[in-house]
């Protein structure tokens, strides 16, 4: 019999209710909740700061912006995006979906998982609180050395780099999370060649944030000595080399563009089959090109490098590499289209969003290709021409992915899907805005313009070109809006969905949406890689599938009875709630925070220090779980 | 993507090249564009063949074949973009180390460059001005048609970024190292038309008013340049010029170089900074050399037309025209970060005004 509470009708998630709830939840889902929505915020925020560039390029020697705000903004607008939107909405799915896709309950070390959130939020405003206290960072996302290092006096450029190297330690700790997770709890049956493409690209990125990231903290731990201690990394006259700092930098910063990327294809590698009713064409060469992709993606790095003056050899060699990463991405591209290919499409939105992805990362992915060029990239480097090249990968690619992931997974979170008439409003306006944004920075890059430029000449036959992206930049906003309202609006009164409103293929269609705090009443056991659809369906002799029985998805989850107390509910003990997770975290940001007024704020080290080891203690001495 | 073939054009255009350099890279680019759109045509073809010939219709119960992949399909697309990349990658390569090419010999124009925030500097260390030192001039680059010049570059404070996108891609100046650069100008520039070219890594407050004007002469042309620009600038003895001089001698010399002709001989006015990068000196200061500032077509670094009503704002408001930070400087450790408002009177200004346009 099937259990029927307020959860299958839509209403809240399950669980305590309260602001204090959600501070010491540790329930991946809930986690994966916070992420969402404090991306989406920071995602608006980063949105206005591109939109007030936007209108100070609109036409030539604008005034709508000084220099000095506009340099704040466009670095902000770079370090928001990167680090405060795509990679939390990469942890907000991988955080909820990564457990259930494998059949587990939660990830390995939720108080851990917690921690990596709040340490995230409060990094971020902790870098946001620079604007109130005399500007924020202003030396561009990448603070190439020596710039970076001028007027140490002026703490913006701390803030950026103090911020960076939290931000990197909540990312760390969520690594070794997820890692932990996928190579010890899928359930019975799940081998690794049985996992969704999601959490294999999930594996991968986790890997590559933690080889990477070590590289850019110690860069920011030499810029942060430079810049309050006297020290000479970066220092020519001194004998340092301020190209060392783009090393550094860049070691970690190629790595990072694949973070952000290969989630959004896992997401895409999802989506399309559901919704072409036939399995991911090539499975084991999706999952192979995503860990090459990885891997090849560390020896690329100094392709932004080009016009540094590194020499042929390197240059040579770097261009080849790079060359090469090519390979592997059109592999996943092939296979999508082949996902499609004599498939059923049904074009809903999530759908519609996975195309564009495709599209738009196909045009990116071409231009990434023309900057491998070494020659050519001279022209290119450090103009608008790449400024479109990373927006199409970014946004037309990440962006689009994600999206397309909220429009799949909102009726997993709320029970209730997304409104399909606003959704696809959303869709063409995007569509249309992005590429009216971003298709003529190509044209201003090769016509001479460079990026990160607060205004630009008449008479260079630039104009026309920058009034049209400003005008698309104006569309995407409008987009938003329509996806805001989407969300308020289906939230409250979508249309109810059920367990498996698309026929999925995946775990998380099993279990009531939203799901019980403990996901699966008992854990499956797999038996083969969309294990789900093949208990839906069976092949006939053409491989033509059939339905094996008429299935209301979700009776095979919630039919079960497990015994346990009185409520009906099953007897399973879930990790309990913790404070400490945040106290910790809020230490970390306090002392961090402490390190851009050194020296009186080696008093705020000392407090936020402490109240790091106090959360520590309480953390480590705490149980697990609480009996009842 | 397809719109860059109608791309129109500017004076600062890397796809209208005034150089075989330029030319080059250009025509690599135009290879790999072709390629590209035809790859981008039957990708994008394949996929709304797809989206149309699949798309679910009303009544369409079609059960899918559950194909899960094909082992000769993944291996050749695999091998086709490789042998294409493959393809590409000879003309990259060789253009790696063609870009690499010092020209030597005497036909050779050789420059010396040093990026500062936030103006260019230029050494033309083939010929000396009439104090007997290498030729220094700003901003604005004299060459002549047909010989290869040939730039080593330097940073005195942040890295920038040399570009004259129809004259040749990029290259990074870097303080503490040298970097280079080589190119032959194909054309003679017409008269009001220059290049435009501009500093293109982001250096703080005025990276975006980091720019430069190129002039390409014929030879004799670029002789009368070079022998005007070797010449000293006279001393006005008369008018508001006069008086300009005296306020230049006592204001701007902090900062900027002048060669003029004094009672003793020529002499050049103002400090002289020595900066060793690699090995190689580069002949500097802390501000644009002003000997011949009134034959300049652009002032602050080629933000603003070089007239006597920008002259004014100019000198009445440095920082009011274009961004800049000179509370910060430090003249005796060499560090500049923009010209101060000197709260010069309407007189001063006038003066040196009438002085600047003397110097041609």
């Amino acid at each position: 019999m099937a259990v029927t509470t307020d959860r299958d009708v839509g209403s809240r998630m399950p669980g305590d209710r309260g602001v204090w709830a959600w501070i010491t939840t540790v329930d991946h889902k809930r986690i994966g909740m916070l992420y969402a929505v404090t991306a989406l915020v920071f995602f608006l925020v980063a949105g206005v700061e591109a939109l007030l560039i936007r209108l100070q390029l609109a036409g030539p020697n604008g005034e709508v912006l000084t220099a000095d705000a506009y340099n704040q903004l466009f670095t902000m607008h770079g370090l928001t995006m990167v680090f405060l939107v795509v990679m939390p909405v990469a942890a907000a799915f991988t955080n909820y979906f990564l457990p259930i896709m494998i059949g587990a309950r939660d990830v390995a070390f939720p108080r851990l998982n917690a921690f990596s959130y709040w340490l995230f939020l409060f990094s971020g405003l902790m870098i946001y609180s620079s604007f109130f206290v005399g500007g924020a960072p202003d030396g561009a996302w990448v603070g190439y050395a020596p710039l970076s290092e001028q007027l140490p006096e002026v703490v913006r450029m701390d803030y950026w780099a103090i911020g960076l190297n939290l931000l990197g330690i909540s990312s760390i700790a969520a690594s070794a999370n997820f890692i932990a997770t996928v190579l010890t709890m899928r359930t019975r049956g799940m081998t690794m060649l049985r996992m969704p493409v999601f959490v294999w690209m999930s594996l991968v990125v986790a890997f590559l944030l933690i080889f990477s990231l070590p590289s850019v903290s110690v860069g920011l731990f030499q810029l942060l000595l430079d810049r309050n201690a006297g020290f000479l990394f970066y220092v020519s006259a001194a004998g340092g080399d301020p190209l060392l700092w783009q090393h550094l930098f860049w070691i970690f910063g190629h790595p990072e563009v694949y973070v952000l990327i290969l989630p959004a294809m896992g997401i895409v590698s999802e989506i399309l089959p559901v919704f072409s009713r036939k399995p991911l064409f090539g499975y084991p060469f999706v999952v192979f090109s995503g860990a090459a992709i990885g891997f090849i993606g560390f020896g690329v790095w100094a392709h932004h490098m080009f016009t540094s003056g590194m020499g042929p050899i390197a240059e040579a060699g770097f261009g080849i590499a790079t060359m090469i990463i090519a390979v592997p991405t059109g592999v996943k591209i092939f296979n999508w289209i082949g996902t499609m290919w004599g498939g059923r499409l049904r074009l809903q939105t999530p759908m519609l969003f996975a195309i564009g992805f495709i599209a738009m990362f196909v045009i990116g992915g071409l231009s990434g290709v023309t900057h491998a060029i070494v020659p050519s990239d001279t022209q290119q480097h450090d103009s608008y021409y790449v400024v479109a090249h990373f927006h199409y990968v970014l946004f037309g690619g990440a962006i689009f992915g994600y999206v397309a992931g909220v429009y799949y997974w909102f009726p997993k979170w709320t029970g209730r899907l997304l409104d399909e008439g606003l959704g696809k409003i959303h869709f063409w306006l995007m569509l249309i805005g992005f590429n009216m944004t971003f298709a003529p920075m190509h044209i201003l890059g090769l016509n001479g313009m460079p990026r990160r430029t607060y205004q630009y000449g008449s008479g260079l036959g630039w104009d026309f070109w920058n009034l049209l992206a400003t005008l698309g930049a104006l569309v995407i906003g409008v987009s938003f809006l329509v996806f805001i309202y989407n969300l308020i609006v289906s939230k409250r009164n979508g249309a109810i969905s059920g367990p498996d409103p698309w026929d999925g293929r995946t775990l998380e269609w099993t279990i009531p949406s939203p799901p019980p705090v403990y996901n699966f009443a008992e854990e499956p056991t797999v038996h083969a890689l969309d294990d789900f659809w093949h208990q839906k369906y069976a092949e006939d002799d053409e491989g033509r599938m059939v339905p094996i029985q008429p299935v209301k998805g979700g009776a095979l989850a919630v039919d079960k009875e497990t015994g346990g107390d009185d409520d009906g509910e099953p007897d399973i003990h879930m990790p309990t709630a913790s404070f400490y997770p945040a106290l910790s975290s809020f230490g970390i940001v306090v002392a961090g925070f402490g390190m851009v007024y050194l020296p009186w704020g080696w008093i705020s080290v000392g407090v936020g220090l402490a109240i790091t080891l106090w959360g520590l203690f309480g953390w480590s001495l705490e149980p697990v779980t609480k009996e009842h | 993507m397809g719109l860059s073939a109608c791309a129109g054009s500017g004076p600062q255009s890397a796809i209208e090249p005034q150089s075989p350099q330029a030319e080059s890279i250009n025509n690599l680019w135009l290879l790999v564009y072709y390629i590209a759109v035809v790859i981008f045509v039957l990708v994008m073809g394949a996929l709304l063949y797809a989206i149309f010939r699949f798309r679910e219709r009303p009544g369409d119960d079609r059960q899918p074949v559950q194909l899960h992949g094909n082992t000769a399909l993944e291996i050749t697309w695999t091998i086709i973009p490789a042998v294409i990349l493959a393809v590409i990658a000879v003309p990259t390569v060789r253009g790696v180390f063609d870009m690499r090419e010092v020209p030597t010999g005497d036909d050779v124009v050789n420059v010396r460059v040093t990026g500062h925030q936030w103006w260019w500097e230029f050494e033309y260390v083939d010929y000396t001005n009439a104090a007997g030192e290498t030729l220094v001039t700003a901003n604005e680059l004299h060459l002549p048609v047909g010989r290869e010049a040939n730039f080593v570059m330097t940073s005195a404070d942040v890295i920038h970024s040399f570009w004259i996108p129809p004259l040749m891609g990029k290259r990074d100046v870097v303080p503490g190292r040298i970097t280079d650069l080589s190119f032959e100008p194909s054309n003679v520039t017409p008269p009001g038309q220059p290049i435009f070219g501009q500093c293109a890594e982001f250096c703080g407050l005025s990276h975006a008013d980091m720019r430069m004007r190129v002039f390409v002469h014929s030879e004799a042309g670029f002789a009368d340049w070079v022998a005007a620009e070797a010449a000293a600038s006279s001393i006005p003895t008369e008018g508001p010029a006069a008086a300009g001089w005296e306020t230049f001698n006592t204001v701007c010399t902090a900062c900027h170089r002048a060669t003029v002709a004094a009672e003793g001989g020529v002499e050049t006015l103002g400090p002289e900074v020595t900066i060793v990068a690699d090995g190689v000196t580069f002949v500097s200061s802390l501000a644009p050399n002003l000997t011949h500032f009134g034959g300049r077509t652009t002032l602050a670094a080629a933000t603003y037309a070089n007239t006597v009503e920008h002259l004014a704002a100019w000198l009445d408001d440095p920082p009011a025209l274009k961004p800049m930070d000179p509370e910060r400087n430090d003249i005796a450790a060499g560090e500049i970060f923009g010209m101060p408002d000197f709260g010069l009177d309407d007189e001063e200004i006038a003066g040196l005004i009438a002085l600047l346009k003397v110097w041609e």
